[in-house]
């Protein structure tokens, strides 16, 4: 969306309950219609084949829930966004919300790139020694595991993935990851350790990080507009 | 759950149907039968409807290894739990799907095995205007559309399940007794060697002839009026508005068209209604306008520039024509509607010559086609689809080599506009269907089709056009399935038995299991596939009656092999095929006139059908002999 004319907004969104077992192109699918019930003055590109502006930040893998996924759009109109935000959650199937706006600076940088870490919430089966092995994984110098990459069988190390990892009692976990050069789910995070199986995964948060400073996305690369993280529903 | 999902009400007052498409989700969520009759009997305050479809293989394996029963998507009800499992039947290759879902549900697949208090089997759609292959799997069948009838089946379950589910005879001599419902343990059939004798009913109160039932106005049953907006992506995907039921063009291969008379349309301002409140509501960005022809609709004109005008404001809608006609008024209605992304389009000449056009009664005159073409490429489309069938009535290699021709001169027209031109002959192998013309016809074989095929494709190389085409060996199963009789009911279980659901699927698609399965039955699969009927046989479906008369089929069928065409009966002297006279109903058509660039021959010099435009004599492409 960077190098448009039109107003850039980035709007954040929850994706809890049954939704979850949506993937990430439906996600955006319900999301286009939600755009049109209300009628969203999108911009469109020009050309042969028009599309709405819009772009989606990180994926969030199809069964994990979300308080923190953020998208871009460029309106065609400069209109009051937040006025939009309820319309929109309810044109939106149940579980999934609209929760905050802001206007974006003009080029500010796309989502997938200035994303630096998430934070997840995990539920785990119930685990007597997780302390322990969780303490032993962070303390390792690799945590090899195996993912598949263009069809082979890899052997990566996710121990640099890892920023924080906290045990929140024996059946949640809680965990900071980086998404560059290379991301992980939590999930894999919890196999390398070994003998931890997550049940659900929460995203919390993500987080843009400038001159060591770290922003939510909503305050980053954006002009004050009206209430930020206004609560929609 | 999906926009537009109903939160259905059980109670001891309300008959529960499960509606079922026995495909997957994808495949049939987007089934329009079903979504109507969702919303008619959730508007009911003495039935409620669920939805289910067929889970596909390795999630039915994992439900049967942990014990779960079939369950509906809305309230994840089991569906023995139901009164009614209310299947849609739109091909035959679903058969086997409709005993798995039974049989999952924890539902003796056979009739005769389901005890008092088991849900009844029914099913509805177009397949069932034979439903002889079903008839000992399904209790009962409704012939013809479901709008109106589907509240007096409401009214004789409601009262099965007041009493306990406590017989099931008198539940059935009930449905036996409503009109358009067919309940085929009411029936005997009795054979004279292969063939059958006759079919009688058992009861005197029970029909010998079980007429369709025809919804008159189209104009009363505006539904869906929520249609269903799926959370994941399916087939389809678009909203759907209904313009007209019915056609009179007289396409001798076409089941829908023959058994859907007469037309009825919606009225052009209800049209507008729909769409607009439709999109508004779905947030679509597509509509198709359906029915078996749409340029055909009178209001086409007023419906599109109405829809063009609507778009203002709302983003760029696209309108879709299934089923475009062949002439240049198509073309233009298509530019019309399509300002942008224009890539395909898609006609339907369905065979290669004039001389067999005429035999199967689809009158597109040379001119007509090359003239869309070029209008069509002219502005800026570049890929052109033509759909054809392969064996048909009286085919001959020249019909064939024909398809070659037409082909070669579509491309020869693109490229005067665009390099990039392109076609792609898209060929299916035709099945005869019950109630038409081209019922007593004997289907050609799987090596007589994948011949043809084998010599098109010959001739279309280095014609810069591509050829696709169906697979001869589910061609001849569907074949097998379509004129059945009682007998083949056995061979379909023995195929299910075998493990073979999901026969639609290419992957999952093995003919000789068909194969095995009939002989083990003691029948000679081209008995019922390849051979031609004669004119005193009785078929397996001369109980069901779709409104036309035997002789005006039979006379027909003699006229296609006499290779000769009749134009379409809205806007000429009627026929005489039954539907209007015998049901008292009327074509519902808004213009007296056909519309422009015609229909089906009226306002053509048929004479000349077959003359080539002066532009392509003498340049016959490569491989078509003269």
């Amino acid at each position: 969306v960077r190098g448009t004319t039109g107003t850039p907004i980035r709007l954040k969104y929850e994706k809890l309950g049954k939704v979850r077992w949506i993937g990430h192109r439906d996600v955006a699918r319900a999301m286009e219609r939600a755009f049109r019930v209300v009628r969203v003055p999108l911009a469109f590109t020009q050309g042969f084949s028009p599309h709405p502006k819009v772009s989606f930040g990180l994926a969030l893998s199809t069964g994990h829930e979300s308080l923190a996924e953020y998208l871009d759009l460029v309106l065609a109109e400069d209109v009051d966004v937040d006025a939009l935000l309820e319309p929109i959650s309810d044109a939106l199937p149940e579980g999934m919300a609209v929760v905050g706006a802001a206007r974006l600076v003009d080029r500010a940088p796309a989502l997938q790139e200035a994303v630096r870490a998430v934070e997840w919430r995990v539920q785990i089966e119930p685990n007597a020694g997780v302390r322990e092995r969780i303490a032993a994984g962070l303390d390792a110098t690799a945590l090899p595991t195996m993912r598949r990459r263009k069809g082979r069988d890899v052997e990566e190390d996710v121990r640099p993935v890892i920023r924080s990892l906290t045990v929140l009692d024996e059946a949640t976990v809680e965990m900071e990851l980086h998404t560059q050069p290379r991301s992980a789910k939590p999930g894999e995070v919890l196999a390398a350790i070994g003998e931890i199986t997550e049940v659900r995964a929460l995203r919390t948060h993500q987080w843009i990080e400038r001159d060591g400073m770290r922003h939510e996305p909503l305050t980053a690369d954006t002009r004050p507009c009206a209430a930020q993280e206004a609560r929609a529903s | 759950m999906e926009k537009g999902s109903l939160a259905p009400e059980h109670g001891p007052g309300r008959a529960a149907f499960l509606l079922l498409y026995p495909d997957t989700y994808e495949i049939g969520l987007p089934n329009q039968g079903l979504q109507i009759l969702y919303e008619l009997l959730n508007e009911r305050p003495d039935a409620c409807a669920e939805r289910a479809y067929a889970p596909w293989v390795d999630m039915e394996s994992a439900m049967r290894a942990a014990g779960v029963p079939l369950f509906s998507v809305d309230t994840h009800r089991a569906a023995a739990d139901f009164d009614v499992l209310a299947f849609n039947l739109s091909a035959e290759l679903v058969y086997t799907n409709l005993l798995n879902l039974v049989d999952l549900s924890g539902v003796p697949v056979r009739n005769d095995d389901r005890a008092p208090f088991d849900p009844l089997v029914i099913a509805g759609g177009h397949c069932t205007y034979n439903p002889e292959p079903l008839a000992e799997y399904v209790d009962a069948f409704v012939i013809g559309d479901g709008e109106e009838v589907i509240g007096e089946i409401a009214e004789v379950v409601g009262a099965w399940k007041r009493g306990g589910r406590a017989t099931r005879e008198g539940v059935l001599r009930d449905l036996a007794t409503t009109a358009g419902v067919y309940v085929p343990s009411m029936y005997d059939v009795t054979y004279d060697g292969p063939q059958i004798r006759e079919i009688t009913p058992r009861y005197p109160d029970v029909p010998a002839i079980v007429d369709k039932r025809t919804v008159a106005d189209l104009a009363e049953w505006p539904y869906p009026k929520n249609q269903l907006v799926p959370l994941v992506e399916v087939v389809h995907d678009r909203l759907n508005v209904e313009i007209f039921r019915g056609c009179t063009r007289g396409c001798r291969f076409c089941q829908a068209g023959m058994i859907t008379r007469p037309v009825r349309e919606r009225p052009e301002e209800q049209v507008r209604t729909m769409v607009r409140e439709g999109l508004r509501r779905t947030g679509y960005d597509e509509v198709a306008l359906t029915s078996l022809s749409s340029a055909d609709f009178s209001g086409i004109d007023g419906v599109v520039a109405g829809l063009v005008n609507d778009q203002e404001g709302t983003g760029a809608v696209s309108v879709s024509l299934p089923s475009l006609r062949v002439d240049a008024f198509s073309v233009g209605i298509a530019s019309e509607i399509q300002k942008v992304r224009r890539t395909g389009l898609t006609f339907a000449p369905e065979a290669g010559t004039w001389r067999l056009r005429q035999v199967i009664n689809k009158l597109i005159v040379e001119d007509d086609l090359y003239t869309a073409v070029d209008a069509a490429f002219s502005q800026g489309w570049r890929r052109m689809k033509l759909y054809f069938l392969t064996g048909l009535p009286t085919e001959m290699d020249d019909d064939t080599l024909g398809i070659a021709n037409l082909a070669a001169n579509v491309v020869r027209i693109g490229r005067r506009y665009t390099k990039g031109a392109s076609c792609t002959v898209s060929v299916g192998g035709f099945v005869p269907k019950p109630h038409t013309p081209f019922q007593w016809f004997g289907q050609n074989g799987v090596d007589e089709l994948e011949r043809k095929i084998t010599l098109l494709r010959g001739a279309i190389k280095g014609t810069g056009a591509h050829v696709k085409w169906h697979d001869p060996a589910a061609t001849y199963a569907e074949g097998l399935v379509s004129r059945g009789d009682r007998r083949i009911g056995r061979v379909i279980e023995r195929v299910w038995r075998a493990g073979g659901t999901f026969q639609e699927w290419s992957e999952r698609f093995a003919l000789d299991r068909w194969l095995d399965a009939t002989r083990a039955e003691g029948l000679d699969p081209d008995w019922y596939v390849t051979r031609h009927r004669t004119q005193d046989e009785v078929l397996p479906w001369a109980h069901i009656a779709a409104g036309l008369h035997a002789d005006f089929l039979w006379g027909d069928w003699q006229a296609a092999l006499a290779e000769h065409g009749l134009p379409d009966c809205r806007w000429t002297p009627c026929y005489d095929c039954g539907v209007c006279t015998d049901y008292a109903l009327e074509h519902v058509v808004a213009s007296p006139m056909a519309p422009a660039g015609g229909s089906q021959g009226t306002g053509q010099d048929l004479t000349r059908g077959g003359e080539t435009p002066v532009a392509f004599l003498g340049r016959k492409p490569a491989g078509v002999a003269s």
